[in-house]
């Protein structure tokens, strides 16, 4: 296929309109064609960008929501009635004709607290989801005779290495004094966005670092680190400045934690 | 109230007036209450509570004004002379305002359904939803409606170079 035609699929690659096979076809054309790449970098970029300028753009004004909320209240209006969540001042209805037709809007404000909770919870589902690929990707790199596309112990020559292939930077700490040593790093994709998986040795063991733009499904509720322990890896994840972090290796969780302090110290820089 | 802010965002997005906002907003509380049972649990919340806000904008004397553009998908710019192409634009430097500019002098259809995307990150089937239209008129218009947005970026990286 053309890289005309390839072209036509990255909006929706890049919009999460395409089958997992599709993806994988996008992917592995994009791994091999500079000239795609750099036009999905740019059409991502211009997604990002427009998701910036326009979110949070009009504010609403501070009385609009309490007008709106009296205003559904308003005794003429048989949806007031509903015992709606959002309601502080709510009186318990007298049963009245009125009611009794809100009653079906009362089970809706009910579903209404359920769907919210679903939401959340299938966020941090989603969360459990990812960290399980991303470790299917360190073990896959473990077993792959290139594990790396750059190999190098510098870290001046593998941060420049990843410049016009993701959307954003990163700094990488140095490892002077510490048992940590880079091997390289690779371009890899994860959920339809390009993202830097960098490689670290311990003691012959090997460590994956995944730095990844930040998306609802990564993100915990709480900004701290979290640790999990999965398949005889022991992970951890945190954001900082708008990337998500993600380690994962086969060390202790001492050792994992050691090198994610490494990391947000240089993050911080 | 769920949503509250982003719904009201999205409404002077579309409406490009404040009180015209405001008072969309208000309405589609009402109805949304009131058509709740209506609402299928599984679906995306906010698609279905942005179509009843445009099904409400578009029943109004300047939704009807703004969605005449609706048949007409050509937007009138001049194509840049440099074989420049706008992604060097952006590799470069991406200013908000610009953007902000460009998406306000997109006709309504085009800039909502990219709002519905990049914004809101909806996926096409819940863009659909919003939108009451099948998917595959939700990836042309999304296609058309990105490339005059591209266009008129790029005209806009030409004029302030001029
Ligand atoms: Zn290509």
């Amino acid at each position: 296929m053309s890289c005309e035609l390839w072209r036509d699929w990255i909006d929706a690659y890049l919009d999460d309109g395409c089958t997992p096979e599709e993806s994988a076809g996008i992917e592995d054309h994009l791994n091999t064609c500079t000239a795609c790449a750099a036009e999905a970098l740019a059409r991502l970029r211009l997604k990002n960008a427009t998701r910036i300028a326009a979110a949070d753009r009009f504010v609403p004004a501070p009385d609009l929501r309490l007008r709106i909320e009296q205003s559904i209240q308003n005794p003429r209006n048989p949806i007031s009635a509903i015992p709606f969540v959002a309601f502080p001042r709510f009186k318990f209805p007298v049963l009245t004709k009125q009611w009794k037709q809100g009653l079906a809007g009362a089970a809706a404000a009910l579903v209404l607290v359920v769907i919210v909770g679903s939401v959340w919870w299938s966020r941090s589902a989603g969360r459990q989801q990812a960290l399980a690929q991303l470790l299917d990707m360190h073990v896959a790199t473990l077993a792959s005779s290139n594990p790396v596309d750059v190999a190098s112990t510098d870290q001046h020559t593998v941060k420049p290495w990843f410049e016009g292939k993701l959307p954003y930077t990163f700094n990488l700490p140095v490892l002077d004094g510490t048992p940590f040593k880079l091997v390289g790093g690779k371009l890899m994709y994860y959920r339809n966005r390009p993202g830097a998986q960098l490689l670290f040795d311990l003691r012959k063991h090997q460590i994956s670092v995944f730095i990844l733009q930040d998306q609802p499904g990564l993100t915990p509720k709480s900004l701290g680190v979290a640790t999990e322990r999965q398949r005889g890896f022991n992970e951890e994840t945190w954001s900082q400045a708008g990337l998500r972090y993600i380690v994962i290796g086969d060390t202790s969780a001492a050792d994992v934690r050691a090198l994610g302090d490494l990391l947000r110290a240089a993050g911080r820089q | 109230m769920p949503h509250f802010a982003s719904l009201y965002n999205l409404a002077f997005w579309l409406t490009q007036d404040r009180a015209t906002a405001e008072d969309l907003v208000q309405e589609t509380y009402v109805k949304a209450l009131k058509g709740f049972p209506s609402y299928h649990q599984g679906t995306n919340f906010r698609a279905w509570m942005y179509r009843i806000l445009r099904n409400t904008f578009l029943t109004t004397q300047a939704g009807l004004k703004a969605a005449v553009s609706l048949d007409s998908d050509d937007v009138r710019v001049v194509e840049p002379a440099t074989d420049q192409t706008p992604e060097v634009f952006f590799l470069t430097r991406v200013e908000q305002e610009t953007i902000r500019r460009t998406l306000e002098k997109l006709p309504m259809h085009f800039r909502e359904i990219i709002l519905l995307c990049d914004l809101e990150e909806m996926n096409y089937k819940e863009v659909g939803l919003a939108l009451s239209i099948p998917i595959g008129t939700v990836m042309s218009r999304l296609f058309r409606a990105r490339k005059a947005m591209r266009l008129l970026l790029a005209a806009a990286s030409q004029g302030a170079k001029a």
